[in-house]
């Protein structure tokens, strides 16, 4: 049954949270034992679980650098999660002062998280809504408060995808997103995928059963499937790749192979 | 900063390098290893400071270990290789010309207040996070309860005011919680329907899957239904309700409870059978009407083998003349009155009566025997009908007319039945009334009715069935022919040759009279033309024409009129128009004028019928008529010898009154040839009749007259 939107889901900290388990991976202590339980689960199928999830830091850290080299000062980050060192307000105002940011999550915990991290920030704020309800976020007033829908938006969609299954349709939220947005504008994202992992399918798919098991569940999506996001937009070389191989600063000697696990990139709206 | 190559800058650098290379794969950080080396820099300088200053400085080593989690290396791993490091390479990189042995103490000193630091930290920052996230958890469950408080109290008013009603059950069937307009509906107390059990509101009028849908619905099959339902209030009357009931599921989407809301839909469900019953009654008899006698009469002609069905049709003998002579306040309770004694007769399942219009009935039965039941119904209807029926303190006799058509079911349609039974009804009437007969197919395929001939008509005069045939007008004095009269006839492709009383009244009725009678009146025309042509110097014979009363209103009498005459070249004097003497009844100069204007003309107008009317005989002056035609009921007296004394007088008088006015006497009817010469001696001056000649084609009229002539 759809849920009215008045009634907000109830808050359940004995059910694990893909935000605090994604904390935990980058060696954050904001997480419950819940939260660490099915990241240790998950690792045991993919060992280099931390190690994806700190190549997509450091993948949006690069990303947002290059936006604002490219003149764009504003940034939509939808599935923030729990703030962590080096998030998007720091690497952006860090670079540029008074660039604009917006969070956006559905869990809030993540969200009540933020707030209390942003406060005093003028400059960047926290929505609590959901992906797969592109108008909720739109018309938020953050999102009105903060962003200049006439000037290009940097849209940021990282290791967030892959948690809306194709039943909700995250090709036409993406499209109802980048419609809203200004030409120029950029769309940042990272996707799971078996291509890449260092482990036969199987095995990797013990770690996917458990994010099925915590009713988050992870679709994973090809490298053709994950490029149908970014139709109709001139890609920013050198175009979906592996994370660490988007205008890496460092050679590649220092990567893990691990971080090679699924697919970056960033477009442009013409 | 540059440094000199293997300076001590350049040293402490390959230290930092050294670190940082060691333990980036372990750090947390999304840093490159470049920026974590660039971070590592100063910690590598303050130990490179420490180890040789003078005095050790544990805080330095602390500090260096807390700066280690403040990188992110919150992994213990980091500190384990950090601490790897220093012991291997911090002496060896930054320890300068010092006295080995004490260096490698300090270093180890170093490495104890690292571990010591870097554990302080790293338990901070753990609890400072943990400490955060609680909190944070804390406000969004404040956050959520405070949203969740809020759309429970406007859930809970749209619950209370809500005027559908809403009741929550859990799968055993238990009502957990009703709102106040279900209560309403039931009219009742939170006492009526708490605790009880929703398998236990059963009512006889469900709906057999009604309760299949609700099983399925907590075996969690189903989401949803949708039904009519009735239920018994406490006071034991029908609640009627639009229901739907809903499965609500826990978050896992195991069914939990079944939501019901329902509509009360019993006010409107009496009106609907309240216009439904409105619908199918007659107002003025309460009995079953045209609608739903059809739909019983198709669902008894629809029903399996074996079914059999049988229909009395009544129709009240001499109704009219009571309605007109008593009103209709009083013909209508006359109809309550046969309708109610009708009811009574069919009381037993499978029968009905119902009032198709005006004081036509019908009674049906249904069922596999209806061959002696349909008898027995005619019977009771007949016998229903013979005490008279008392109405403003006067007795009226009713009599009545049954058709009867009985026969097994799926063979013929409703509108075949009864039209069966309305052509064997109008047999009995003809037969003399107060009586029933049987369907018979023959005579149904005899029978004309009248709707089957209104409808032919209008085709039939563009096609051309109708003629004319001619009847002799005899002089009475020589015995010579005059004239004849005109009579249509109707040659129905189906029916064959009919006579104008079956059609004229017809014809009168849909107004094609006027066509019809022009067309009479251009065709005798022309054919008088004809015999007045071939006559040469002979008298020419005469046409009669008759005039329904129609006609007479119709403005282009007189103009139609002269312009036949004219067309066909006959004199107006030929020309007898023919009006029957109940037209003219009360006639006033408007409808006169016409009439008088072609007696001006020279046309003759001729009373028709003359003697059946109640005309006023001093009313004869002012008619514009020339010729008086006598009824035939005055001459039926005449037709034995000796003549019947009384018509004799009759006629004497009738003939001397109207030669006083100056009018010719024609007679009608005559037969014999004692009647003719009876009729001869009263001074009648001419006649027509079988006697003479059956109405025949024309060119038989020219042959009788040319033997007449030589003769």
């Amino acid at each position: 049954m759809e849920r009215p939107a008045w009634a907000p889901r109830s808050i359940d900290i004995s059910v694990p949270s893909v935000s605090r388990i994604y904390d935990h991976y980058l060696g954050g202590s904001h997480n419950f034992e819940v939260d660490r339980e099915a990241a240790r689960k998950a690792m045991e199928f993919m060992p280099g679980l931390p190690k994806i999830s700190q190549a997509n830091r450091a993948f949006m850290r690069r990303a947002v650098r290059y936006a604002v080299g490219e003149g764009v000062d504003q940034f939509l980050d939808i599935g923030s999660g729990i703030p962590t060192f080096g998030n998007v307000h720091e690497v952006a105002q860090a670079m540029s002062p008074g660039a604009r940011v917006v969070y956006v999550d559905h869990d809030p915990v993540a969200v009540a998280h933020s707030e209390a991290v942003l406060a005093g920030n003028d400059d960047a704020d926290v929505v609590a809504a959901d992906l797969r309800k592109p108008r909720e976020i739109l018309s938020s007033p953050q999102v009105s408060r903060l962003l200049d829908l006439d000037r290009p938006v940097a849209l940021l969609l990282v290791a967030v995808l892959h948690f809306v299954e194709d039943a909700d349709d995250p090709f036409a939220a993406v499209a109802e997103l980048t419609a809203a947005l200004a030409p120029g504008s950029l769309l940042v994202l990272t996707h799971a995928s078996y291509e890449g992992i260092p482990l036969p399918p199987e095995r990797a798919g013990g770690a996917v059963d458990v994010y099925k098991d915590i009713r988050n569940p992870l679709t994973m999506r090809s490298r053709d499937e994950i490029a149908r996001f970014f139709e109709g937009y001139d890609m920013v070389e050198p175009g979906l790749v592996p994370m660490p191989h988007w205008r890496p600063d460092t050679g590649p000697e220092d990567e893990d192979p691990w971080a090679l696990s699924g697919f970056a990139g960033v477009g442009r709206t013409a | 900063m540059t440094a000199e190559p293997d300076g001590p800058e350049d040293r402490l650098r390959r230290f930092a390098t050294i670190w940082s290379r060691a333990v980036f794969p372990v750090t947390s950080t999304s840093l490159t290893r470049s920026e974590l080396e660039e971070q590592l820099l100063p910690l590598a300088r303050r130990l490179r400071e420490a180890l040789l200053a003078r005095a050790l400085d544990a805080d330095t080593g602390r500090a260096v270990g807390a700066a280690l989690v403040d990188a992110h290396c919150t992994d213990p791993e980091a500190l384990s290789r950090s601490l790897d490091c220093v012991d291997a390479y911090l002496v060896l990189y930054c320890g300068e010309d010092g006295p080995r042995e004490d260096l490698r103490a300090r270093a180890s000193r170093l490495q104890h207040a690292m571990a010591a630091g870097y554990a302080q930290a790293l338990r901070e920052r753990t609890l400072a996070e943990q400490e955060a996230i609680a909190q944070a958890a804390l406000r969004a469950q404040g956050v959520v309860a405070q949203a969740l408080h809020a759309s429970e109290a406007r859930f809970r008013a749209v619950f209370e005011g809500a005027a559908i009603g809403i009741g929550i059950a859990d799968l055993e069937g238990n009502v957990l919680q009703v709102n106040g307009a279900l209560l309403r509906m039931f009219g009742g107390s939170e006492q009526t329907l708490r605790g009880r059990r929703v398998q236990d509101l059963t009512h006889p009028e469900d709906a057999p899957q009604t309760w299949k849908l609700y099983d399925e619905l907590v075996r969690g099959e189903r989401e949803h239904y949708h039904t009519e339902k009735a239920f018994s209030r406490p006071d034991g009357t029908v609640l009627w309700t639009n229901l739907t009931v809903s499965l609500l599921r826990d978050a896992d989407g195991a069914p939990q409870y079944s939501l019901a809301l329902m509509e009360d839909t019993t006010e409107r469900r009496l009106l609907n059978l309240r216009l439904r019953y409105e619908a199918t009654h007659d107002a003025l008899t309460g009995l079953p009407n045209r609608t739903l006698f059809f739909e019983r009469l198709e669902k008894a002609l629809g029903a399996g083998a074996g079914q059999r069905f049988g229909l009395c049709y009544l129709d009240l003998d001499g109704f009219k003349t009571i309605n007109d002579s008593l009103g209709h306040a009083a013909g209508d309770r006359l109809l309550v009155e046969v309708a109610d004694r009708l009811q009574s007769c069919a009381t037993a399942p499978g029968e009905m009566v119902a009032r198709l219009g005006g004081d036509e009935f019908v009674a049906l039965t249904t069922g596999p025997d209806t061959r002696r039941e349909v008898d027995e119904l005619a019977g009771r209807i007949m016998n229903a009908l013979i005490a008279p029926v008392r109405i403003d303190g006067r007795e009226l006799t009713v009599r009545g007319s049954i058709g009867i058509v009985e026969g097994p079911a799926g063979e013929r349609s409703a509108a075949e039945v009864l039209r069966s039974a309305d052509i064997t009804m109008y047999r009995a009437k003809s037969a003399g009334g107060n009586r029933f007969e049987l369907a018979d197919p023959e005579a149904d395929a005899r029978a004309i009715t009248r709707h089957g001939l209104t409808t032919a008509l209008p085709a039939a005069l563009d096609r051309g069935e109708f003629f004319i045939e001619y009847q002799p007008l005899v002089h009475l004095g020589d015995g010579s022919v005059r004239g004849a009269e005109a009579l249509v006839r109707w040659l129905h492709p189906q029916h064959g040759v009919l006579g104008p009383d079956r059609f004229i009244p017809l014809a009168e009725h849909t107004g094609l009279i006027v066509p019809l009678g022009r067309w009479v009146l251009e065709e005798s025309v022309r054919q008088a033309g004809e015999w007045r042509e071939r006559a040469g110097d002979t008298d020419p014979l005469r046409i009669n024409v008759n005039l329904s009363p129609c006609q007479l209103t119709h403005p282009g009498l007189v103009q139609d009129t002269v312009d036949i005459l004219e067309r066909a070249g006959v004199a107006p004097e030929a020309l007898c128009l023919e009006v029957t003497e109940s037209a003219l009844i009360g006639a006033d100069d408007d409808l006169l004028k016409p009439l008088r204007r072609l007696a001006e003309m020279g046309v003759d107008i001729a009373l028709d019928d003359f003697g059946t009317g109640y005309s006023n005989l001093a009313n004869l002056r002012r008619l514009p008529v020339s010729v008086l035609k006598l009824d035939r009921s005055f001459t039926q007296g005449m037709q034995q010898f000796p003549a019947d004394p009384v018509d004799l007088k009759i006629v004497e008088g009738i003939v001397s009154l109207a030669h006083s006015l100056d009018l010719a006497v024609t007679v009608e009817g005559v037969e014999t040839g004692a009647q003719a010469e009876q009729l001869r001696i009263l001074g009648c001056d001419t006649a027509q009749g079988w006697y003479y000649a059956r109405p025949g084609p024309p060119d038989r009229l020219h042959e009788l007259a040319l033997v007449d002539a030589t003769g």
